[in-house]
């Protein structure tokens, strides 16, 4: 692949994904709260520039009415339309979930395969910027729990190209999240058009002593983690799931196959998590070759605190991260 | 109201479409009764002459989103009566192979392009398929059929305000049937009359009276004449009863005594019937003879949904996603 040398920034590379996208689908059309460049161009201007070069028939600004946006994308894909949708933050999906769990999800299942719905709801999140207990939540799980929509989680900026790219054209409801944290990261631009595959995790470091499965931002605070831990001698395999549903449980368990131990890392609350799920599909697939119980490091189970040191003590992080890998290799070996 | 003559072949349409939907209703009540099928089912017996005029005003390609009661809708736009019954039925033949239902019949080749079961979700999927046309200036309108009840959720009215925001071709369709399932009209919601919430929206909003189809064809053609010509939504209140309560096996309790006899009394089926024979539009012999076809294909229906096939148990692992064997 021929890269651009320049590192681009996260912003840059979402806007880039949704240009290239309607360049090459005229069916690709996209709208959200103030997302039209009248409006600025979306709250994190991830849409600049989209409506003044694909024009405001495509690109649109919205009220603020969330059932409204997701049922318009809903109806625009059942007539052959790729939308993009845009809810400002993933808490907002709540008051639109009857249109995506109960439409966007289930039409093409109830309609027994004649219509389909191949939207994209892009949203971003993410706590540990102060704004909240309305403003933060990781809400992936809910979606991850519902049968006929994707998942999907980048954790850099030159993956979040290719697996929204991916998502745009796939024809399933794709939940896209963007980590808030992240919208300053810097990476590396693919060629257009660039997809990566959803349902694919991807293994980001390779070692030999643990797995650790994560997803969005915390892969960056396992990568350091893993750092920190190589310096003990510790060799930490990180895997990427990016896609949280469906799971790619395949390179997960060939992974733990070779470590016998895993630690579990995600942002959102512990109980009923991904996590939950990933360390039962382990379970059932290799009870009995795991050398240590399977460890999670997960968002605490309350809602998203405001004050700083509250909402540092809400979030995983390296160190605790490290801590849980230690723990697992202190597990008396088989 | 707009200038609409229906010519005797429309008018003829409408009477098919109304006989249809009364016998169908009926025997599936019937059957119902007799303990042989047993599902959730909700009669719209009493609202025939509001799908019938919507119908005759709407072209082949135009879409509808309808809901739990507006199986009608489907019936009178044609979506074939064994695919439909075998759906009702659970079997594999169905329009949706049995997945759907009742509730969620889906048939794109009739328009009918959602069936929902959530009170007023049909409205903000019907203003993406009116997007859709007006994106691609195919010249379709789109339809969302709802109740009363569905004048009180949030999807009615952030609906109506994009719509209107947006000029989308899309026409709102209120059957206002006096019932949100138990709960009195003037019990549950503030207005008069749910035409009067378009104003809130800048659209026009008429009521009218949805017991007569020639009233609700010649309001239909006049909001769908609107819609594809650029300028907008319409609301429609059509104003009709449901003679047999929410859901089947409902005891009316809630109604009151005699509310529902006299709606009877002015059942709209007979009455066009009687309108037809009575301005020499049709002779007896040839309305008795489109409800022996009716009566038919009905039998011809039943038929085929009871000898159908329930599908593989292995089906319910199809159709989740993209790329799975249909």
């Amino acid at each position: 692949m021929s890269a651009e040398l320049k590192p681009v920034g996260m912003i840059a590379v979402l806007n880039r994904a949704l240009h290239d996208a309607f360049a090459a689908d005229e069916k690709v059309i996209a709208f959200g709260e103030d997302f039209a460049d009248r409006e600025g161009g979306g709250v994190f201007g991830v849409s600049k520039g989209l409506s003044t070069k694909f024009g405001t028939s495509r690109v649109r600004s919205t009220p603020i009415s969330e059932q409204a946006i997701i049922g318009a994308a809903i109806g625009a894909s059942l007539a052959g339309f790729r939308p993009v949708v845009e809810i400002m933050l993933m808490n907002f999906t709540a008051v639109a979930m009857d249109m995506i769990v109960n439409h966007a999800a289930k039409l093409r299942y109830m309609s027994g395969g004649q219509t389909h719905v191949p939207i994209t709801i892009r949203t971003t999140t993410g706590a540990g910027f102060g704004i909240g207990g309305q403003h933060s939540d990781m809400l992936e799980a809910w979606f991850a729990h519902t049968a006929g929509l994707k998942v999907v989680v980048p954790s850099n900026p030159t993956d979040a190209y290719g697996l929204l790219t991916s998502c745009i054209f796939d024809d399933d409801p794709c939940i896209f999240i963007e980590p808030l944290g992240l919208m300053r990261c810097q990476g590396m631009l693919p060629e257009p058009g660039h997809r990566i595959p959803l349902g694919k995790a991807a293994i980001v470091r390779e070692g030999a002593d643990v797995t650790v499965v994560s997803y969005g931002r915390q892969v960056g605070e396992c990568l350091a983690a893993a750092d920190s831990l190589a310096a003990e001698g510790i060799r930490a395999e990180v895997i990427d799931l990016r896609t949280v549903s469906p799971l790619d449980m395949q390179t997960v368990l060939s992974s733990v196959r070779r470590t016998g131990r895993v630690v579990i890392v995600h942002e959102a609350v512990r109980n009923c998590g991904v996590g939950a799920e990933v360390a039962a599909r382990i379970n059932e697939a290799l009870f009995g070759k795991l050398r240590a119980p399977v460890q999670r490091v997960c968002g605490f189970d309350s809602p998203v605190p405001y004050s700083k040191p509250l909402e540092t003590a809400f979030l995983p992080n390296k160190e605790t991260i490290a801590a849980a890998v230690r723990a697992a290799l202190r597990e008396i070996q088989n | 109201m707009g200038e609409a003559k229906p010519n005797n072949e429309t008018l003829l349409d409408i009477f098919r479409t109304m006989t249809l939907l009364k016998l169908h209703d009926e025997r599936f009540r019937s059957l119902l009764k007799s303990g042989r099928v047993s599902m959730p089912y909700y009669s719209w017996r009493g609202q025939e002459a509001i799908p019938a005029g919507l119908t005759a005003a709407l072209r082949p390609g135009d879409f509808i989103c309808t809901n739990y009661r507006g199986l009608h809708d489907s019936l009178a736009r044609g979506v074939p009566l064994r695919e439909l019954w075998a759906e009702l039925f659970g079997k594999a033949t169905g329009a949706c192979k049995g997945k759907g239902g009742p509730m969620h019949i889906t048939h794109p080749k009739s328009g009918v392009m959602v069936t929902t079961g959530i009170v007023g979700s049909s409205m903000p999927i019907a203003n993406g398929l009116a997007l859709a046309s007006q994106i691609s200036g195919d010249g379709r309108v789109t339809v969302a059929t709802f109740g009363d009840g569905a004048s009180n959720i949030g999807a009615f009215h952030e609906a109506l305000n994009l719509a209107s925001i947006w000029k989308l071709p899309v026409i709102f369709l209120c059957s206002n049937n006096l019932y949100a399932e138990h709960t009195k009209f003037e019990n549950g919601t503030a207005v008069e009359r749910v035409a009067d919430r378009a104003v809130a929206y800048r659209m026009p909003g008429v009521r009218v009276d949805g017991n007569d189809p020639l009233v609700v064809f010649a309001a239909a053609e006049e909001a769908i004449a609107r819609a594809r010509g650029g300028d907008g939504p319409t609301l429609i209140e059509a104003m009709t009863f449901r003679f047999f309560g929410h859901v089947f096996g409902d005891n009316d309790a809630y109604m009151d005594a005699g509310e529902k006899a006299a709606a009877m009394e002015k059942d709209p089926v007979p009455a066009y019937r009687q309108r037809l024979l009575a301005q020499g539009v049709a002779t007896e012999a040839q309305l008795a003879a489109i409800e022996l076809d009716i009566e038919t294909q009905i039998n011809d229906a039943e038929q085929f949904a009871l000898e159908s096939p329930l599908p593989d148990p292995l089906e319910v692992g199809t159709d989740i996603y993209a790329g799975q064997p249909a």
